[in-house]
């Protein structure tokens, strides 16, 4: 009587670890099937050619991405360099002044802005840039990536300072540390793996980004280097190359989707092992 | 005969409006050690960290009278010089996690970009290491992080990190209370090395540690300062009934 209520705990408990193991895979699954999907359709088409060339016209065979590729590294270098400095020394006020009122409404619209959809992102950039510069540009592009990857900076800068013993802190200060050299000397070469890990994931989540430039960057046939004109970007070509009538075109969306995701994959990549090569232990 | 370097005069430390520290005065004479004890909670941590205004570091945190190191009033300094002058070790050891063994050491100097030569840097290093017995066991190997050594050298380290800066006074926060039984003593053992040039007042809630190290102890009750006197009168005659109980472990 015993054993067998028993047996059926035990098997309860065997049911349960099965279903969340097999919950687990379905998780990866998607994954798998959209990695697998677009290697197929997209690894044939990338060759040097394609990534050198600018697009050819209908009807020419051939033609590449180059001017794709060089404005989205150009778009979101620019991004970058706006986000990072804003993002960490926000993410650095948040950690160190966790109860004071403006940390608490500037997290509150960090929360926010995190949910904010990426179109209406653009729209801002539109009102904000574009229409008083008087034209589409890769600047108001590269502004409207940069909000998007704030959030991302702010918490995951936020989140592992707050992880650092406070003890470190009063090691600096006790040494006769100003306030600014405790942070640049100490909090944050000791938190900067996860520092930089936010870092690349806000670029890793923004390399695919298509809604916020559609009315900034506005993409551009040929190449171009000035940020004050259109810029070509790898997620707006394949957006509009993904829904033209033509099958050349569809091929170099398949490529371009390929070469993005590679991208996306070898940042979070890079990210994990970076990650790890520099963690300070404490 | 012996000067005094560090007085409070009537010295009060608040956390809000929780008065910790009440109406202290206390006179701590040249290379002397002297042992700040009592119960938990009576304010003697507080005290410590008011001396080298580490106390006010903690938000709502306010401070009142007056701590003379040398007859300056410390609480008229700016806190960075305070510092300087009164190095402090804390309860758990915290050297740099990011900084090798050798940068830990002149840390004080790297950190707030003090340029000095290689020569008097490793001077600097081999001097402060020395002196808290750590030089034999780490001079292989100073360019590992400081998070490789064990917990009492950790702390030792810590030690050498505050006396790389020469300061006048040496503070220690429960130093031996993250330690070893081994560690402990070499610690306890290096008080008496440190006081022929330094000053040291070592908070603990360890009786017989207060009494082993210390030639003056103060005890602490409720954030008042009860006794104050040498240490083998305290421990053999205190006057005030307070002190007897807390000695003869009537309350801890």
């Amino acid at each position: 009587m015993a054993s067998n209520h028993v047996k059926y705990r035990i098997g309860k408990s065997t049911f349960f670890k099965g279903l969340t193991i097999l919950l687990a895979c379905a998780c990866v699954v998607p994954l798998i099937f959209i990695l697998i999907y677009i290697l197929q359709a997209g690894i044939t088409k990338i060759n040097w050619h394609f990534l050198t060339n600018l697009p050819k016209p209908v009807g020419e065979t051939g033609g590449g991405i180059a001017n794709a590729l060089l404005g989205s590294m150009i778009i979101i270098l620019v991004a970058s360099v706006i986000a990072i400095p804003f993002g960490i020394l926000c993410g650095i006020y948040l950690s160190e002044n966790k109860k004071s009122k403006l940390a608490y409404w500037s997290r509150l619209c960090v929360d926010i802005l995190q949910g904010v959809p990426s179109i209406v992102i653009g729209i801002v950039a539109y009102f904000w840039l574009v229409k008083p510069m008087g034209g589409f540009s890769a600047l108001s592009g590269s502004v409207a990536l940069a909000i998007m990857m704030l959030p991302i900076i702010i918490r995951s800068t936020e989140e592992t300072l707050k992880l650092l013993p406070d003890s470190l802190r009063e090691a600096g200060f006790a040494l006769g540390l100003p306030f600014h050299r405790v942070v640049l000397k100490v909090i944050v070469p000791c938190g900067i793996s996860g520092i930089l890990s936010g870092v690349m994931l806000s670029v890793a989540r923004i390399a695919g980004e298509t809604a916020p430039l559609l009315f900034t960057a506005f993409g551009n046939p040929y190449l171009s280097f000035n940020l004050l004109k259109p810029m070509q970007s790898l997620p707006l070509l394949i957006f509009n190359y993904a829904t033209s009538p033509y099958n050349d075109w569809h091929d170099l969306a398949w490529g371009a989707s390929c070469i993005l995701l590679i991208w996306v994959l070898a940042l979070n990549i890079f990210t994990k092992l970076m990650t790890r090569k520099w963690k300070v232990q404490l | 005969m012996e000067s005094t370097i560090v007085k409070s005069v009537d010295y009060n430390a608040y956390f809000g409006d929780n008065h910790v520290v009440k109406n202290v005065n206390i006179d701590i004479p040249r290379n002397n050690v002297i042992a700040v004890m009592g119960p938990s909670g009576c304010g003697k941590t507080t005290f410590l960290r008011g001396i080298n205004r580490m106390h006010e570091l903690i938000p709502g945190a306010t401070a009142k009278g007056q701590i003379l190191l040398n007859g300056e009033d410390v609480l008229e300094m700016h806190p960075i010089f305070v510092r300087l002058k009164i190095g402090m070790v804390f309860q758990r050891p915290n050297p740099f996690p990011n900084l090798s063994i050798y940068d830990n050491v002149i840390a004080g100097y790297k950190l707030n970009g003090i340029k000095l030569p290689k020569a008097e840097k490793d001077k600097i290093v081999e001097h402060s290491l020395t002196r808290v017995a750590l030089w034999k066991e780490v001079k292989d190997s100073l360019t590992k992080k400081g998070s490789f050594l064990s917990g009492g050298q950790q702390q030792r380290l810590c030690i050498a990190r505050a006396v790389a800066m020469e300061p006048e006074v040496l503070l220690f926060d429960e130093p031996t209370s993250a330690l070893d039984p081994i560690s402990t003593s070499t610690v306890e053992e290096l008080f008496h090395e440190l006081k022929k040039n330094y000053t040291l007042i070592i908070v603990t809630h360890n009786m017989q540690q207060a009494a082993r190290v210390s030639d003056k102890t103060a005890f602490f009750y409720m954030g008042e300062l009860v006794e104050y006197d040498a240490t083998k009168q305290m421990f053999t005659n205190p006057k005030d009934t307070r002190t007897q109980n807390y000695i003869t472990g009537r309350f801890s």
